[in-house]
């Protein structure tokens, strides 16, 4: 199924070339900014220049990934609860959740080498990124997956609220601008002022971006890096068992309602 | 003369059957225009956090930077208002609808502009216009600068507008040109929203003389913020809007003209 | 004085370069249409009638020959032809799809420039004529398809065309939507002398419309007369499919000229009749002759004729079409 996933976004070669400029573009604009920032203030957030432009690579890469600006398989979910197809998925012995999930890590992993390793390497060569310690290397690697979990989560749940509302492009419109905002795209949380920057740590959409960043840029280490892990997986799994809860209910509504 | 009168109407007419379809759908209209007003308000709020650690960038404090920011945005969610429907070609191309574009007596970029008109883009008008009204407080007014401002801002629209059709014309050529094209109309937008100076001099030379953004804000905000070009370019740019606006006016028309021969030399 | 022709193409040709080698969608076509006239252009799929249409909408520019309707240049002067011409494309809506049916109407209105008196009463005529009263306060969307060409067709009307074009406008309805689309094309023609081109490749269609017809057979002219004359040329058959209650050598039908078996198969004889003959007397030999079970009427179709064209009386390139 994972295969499936990949599968599938590799035909959309056109789009994936197009992302990868369009990340590559942005990528050295915000580089642009950020030495500017860090110019004034060498030390912000606890980065110094070069964590901070490897953040904007870092960004760019998993922007795709964890598809920020929504998108995937949950999009793919909401248009079978609305066009009532969902009625023989939820009628197959394997679980709904599995199978979408694995879809979007399939694609995850395409977009893994393709959206986020090119914009990286361009970024490596041009600027000269920060490279983490094994320990961070392996603390990323496990974060990576984690993300996509957490990100696959955060836009199911708005996807789900097809079995109730007849458009869900409310809900999805405001995972999206929570996510952009809440990861730390538009801007690294740990420049928010304190007590607001430790809070936003702390909620799932930092597990997006902000962690793994992190992780690699070696911002925190020991146990603090593992404790910013483990908060990650525990949205995770909270995550998923809210998706688990609400897709039963609205499996409930499909057969009450005969699809 | 009279050809551009007629298609005035035309815009208003469509644009107005499709702003009430849209307004129709009333909770939609209410929660996307919402939705749209705080993805661009927390854009400027990025800024401002940025700004919290640096202080300045490049020079420029915060109230500066939301002129140049509300200037930029001002320009292009005027444009995207107007004419942002021009990205839909390709799909009108694919679909057949061009055709029955072209068999009526109207412009076909009105047409096309109009498709679809979406009135809920005035939420990002609102948060620039309101950022930009912020930024006003850093200038010094006199009459000239007020006439400045204006022609900054009419300039800033009309250039991101010949931008948006421009780029849209490559879906006569490829079916995949418009995220491209988007990387460059949201790119030249963010880039713009801050002091150039920042960014290499190479850009501030493509963006003056290539893709002329740098006239979106930047030219005119140094001369109204009454600060030399860091760059020691001449300071009458700061009034060369027009002539940028007249070429790249010209440069979309030519474009238009040429994709448009191509599909009804090519069929679809 | 013969009224000047509304239509007119010289050696109109459309060349489409693909990689697998150009397409000549429409080849060298001389054709001549009359104000008033109902012309019906048939052909199989792809035989480059749509291309045809796009030619003379001004959709299309031609790779060599001139069109001119109305006096005007297709291409060139498209706005100007635009006014005088109403277009319904079968596959595609040229209606405003989230709006009610009567806002596309008046949309029309403004976008022609038609004075008010004029669309009410054309806009009641019509709305009358396709029977659309109810639908007018429902979204575009939300309509049948059959409802949805009527509406397409108010729609091209509104303006007073001189020229009709439709491309295809029966597809996918069904047989009553059918015959009512077609009423009421007769219907226009007759009452207001509205030219209408009419592409299909359905043969009723024509049968019941056109006293013209042009066949296009691979972008060239391959026939441009009456539909009797197409069949003449076709040698058009009926084909009376008896399944018998027992296999017996072929059936003969000594009285009645013309009529023979093309086709035995066990039980089961396939007799062709000519266009003009009856079936019932040849029916009525049938049983004469043995017991009959079953039987099945087969009307000439166009890869029938088509077919045949191919045959003995093709158009090999460079020769002159059929005209009668």
């Amino acid at each position: 199924m994972v295969a499936a996933g990949f599968r599938r976004s590799s035909t959309y070669r056109a789009a994936t070339l197009a992302g990868i400029f369009t990340n590559t573009v942005f990528g050295f604009i915000l580089c642009g900014v950020f030495a500017a920032v860090w110019a004034a203030r060498p030390d912000a957030g606890g980065y110094d220049a070069t964590q901070a432009i490897t953040y904007v690579w870092i960004g760019q890469g998993l922007l795709a990934v964890v598809e920020m600006f929504g998108g995937g398989s949950p999009d793919d979910l909401a248009e079978r609860i609305r066009s009532g197809a969902v009625a023989s998925d939820l009628a197959r012995p394997a679980s709904v959740l599995g199978w979408y999930l694995c879809l979007d890590l399939g694609r995850a992993c395409f977009q893994l080498l393709t959206r986020a390793g090119v914009p990286l390497v361009i970024g490596a060569l041009v600027f000269g990124l920060t490279t983490p310690t094994v320990t961070g290397a392996l603390l990323v690697a496990v974060a990576v997956p984690v993300a996509v979990v957490v990100s696959f989560a955060l836009r199911l749940l708005p996807a789900l609220t097809a079995f109730w509302l007849l458009d869900t492009t409310g809900p999805r419109l405001l995972g999206g601008v929570l996510t952009i905002f809440f990861s730390g795209l538009t801007v690294p949380l740990v420049l928010l002022p304190d007590g607001l920057r430790e809070v936003t740590l702390l909620l799932p959409w930092a597990a997006l971006l902000q962690t793994p960043a992190d992780l690699w840029l070696g911002r925190v280490s020991g146990v603090e890096a593992v404790a910013l892990l483990g908060v990650a997986i525990g949205w995770a799994v909270v995550l998923l068992g809210a998706c688990r809860l609400v897709l039963a209910a609205g499996e409930r509504r499909v057969v009450v309602q005969g699809g | 003369m009279d050809g551009l009168r007629a298609d005035v109407a035309d815009y208003r007419t469509l644009a107005a059957a499709w702003g009430r379809a849209a307004m129709s759908y009333r909770a939609s209209f209410v929660m996307l225009s919402l939705g749209g007003l705080v993805i661009t308000a927390l854009d400027f709020v990025a800024i401002a956090v940025l700004l919290s650690r640096a202080t300045t960038l490049g020079g420029f404090g915060l109230r500066e930077i939301a002129l140049l920011y509300g200037a930029s945005g001002l320009g292009i969610a005027v444009a995207d208002l107007a004419v942002g429907q021009v990205e839909r070609l390709g799909r009108h191309i694919r679909s057949g609808r061009l055709d029955t574009m072209l068999v009526r007596p109207t412009s076909l970029l009105v047409q096309v502009c109009t498709e679809e008109f979406s009135p809920r883009r005035i939420s990002r008008v609102v948060q620039a216009a309101v950022v930009f009204g912020w930024g006003c407080g850093a200038v010094a007014w006199t009459p000239e600068r007020v006439l400045l401002a204006g022609q900054m801002l009419v300039s800033a629209t009309l250039l991101f507008g010949a931008l948006f059709v421009g780029l849209a014309c490559l879906q006569f050529w490829t079916t995949d040109g418009q995220q491209v094209a988007n990387a460059f109309t949201y790119g030249g937008n963010t880039v713009t929203q801050y002091p150039l100076v920042i960014f290499p001099r190479e850009v501030v030379l493509a963006l003056t003389f290539a893709v002329p953004l740098a006239f979106v804000s930047w030219y005119p905000s140094l001369r109204l913020l009454d600060r030399p070009d860091p760059l020691g370019l001449p300071a009458a740019l700061a009034w060369c809007s027009p002539v940028a606006v007249v070429l790249a006016v010209l440069a979309t028309v030519l474009v238009w003209r040429a994709g448009v021969r191509r599909y009804t030399s090519t069929g679809s | 004085m013969p009224t000047p022709p509304v239509i007119v193409t010289r050696g109109l040709t459309r060349v489409f370069r693909r990689t697998e080698g150009d397409l000549r969608a429409v080849d060298d076509v001389d054709l001549e249409v009359t104000p008033g006239e109902f012309l019906g252009l048939l052909g199989l799929n792809g035989a480059g009638k749509s291309t045809a249409v796009k030619l003379l909408t001004g959709v299309l520019v031609p790779t060599a020959g001139s069109a001119r309707v109305c006096g005007l240049e297709p291409a060139a002067q498209r706005r100007r032809l635009a006014r005088r011409i109403g277009v319904v494309f079968g596959q595609r809506s040229a209606l405003w799809w989230d709006l009610p049916l009567a806002d596309s109407f008046t949309l029309v209105h403004r976008l022609y420039r038609t004075t008010p008196a004029h669309h009410r009463a054309r806009l009641d005529e019509l709305v009358d004529l396709l029977d659309l009263g109810p639908q007018l306060r429902q979204p575009v969307r939300s309509l049948s398809l059959g409802q949805r060409m009527r509406g397409e067709l108010v729609a091209a009307m509104l303006h007073d065309p001189e020229v009709l074009f439709l491309d295809e406008p029966t597809i996918g309805l069904d047989v009553v939507s059918r015959a009512r689309l077609r009423d009421v094309l007769r219907d226009l023609n007759a009452r207001r002398a509205t030219t209408i081109v009419l592409t299909t490749h359905d043969l009723p269609d024509v049968e019941a419309l056109c006293r013209r017809v042009v066949v296009l057979d691979h972008g060239r002219l391959a026939h441009d007369g009456t539909l009797e004359g197409l069949h003449r040329l076709g040698r058009s058959t009926r084909i009376l499919s008896v399944d018998l209650t027992e296999a017996r050598p072929a059936l003969t039908f000594p009285g009645l000229p013309g009529v023979h078996v093309v086709e035995v198969t066990d039980r089961v004889q396939r007799i062709s009749l000519p266009l003009e003959q009856p079936a019932a007397p040849v029916i009525a030999a049938v049983v004469a002759q043995a017991g009959l079970r079953d039987l099945a009427l087969q009307d000439p179709t166009l890869e029938g004729v088509m077919h045949a064209l191919h045959g003995a009386g093709s158009t090999p390139a460079g020769s002159t079409p059929d005209r009668d």
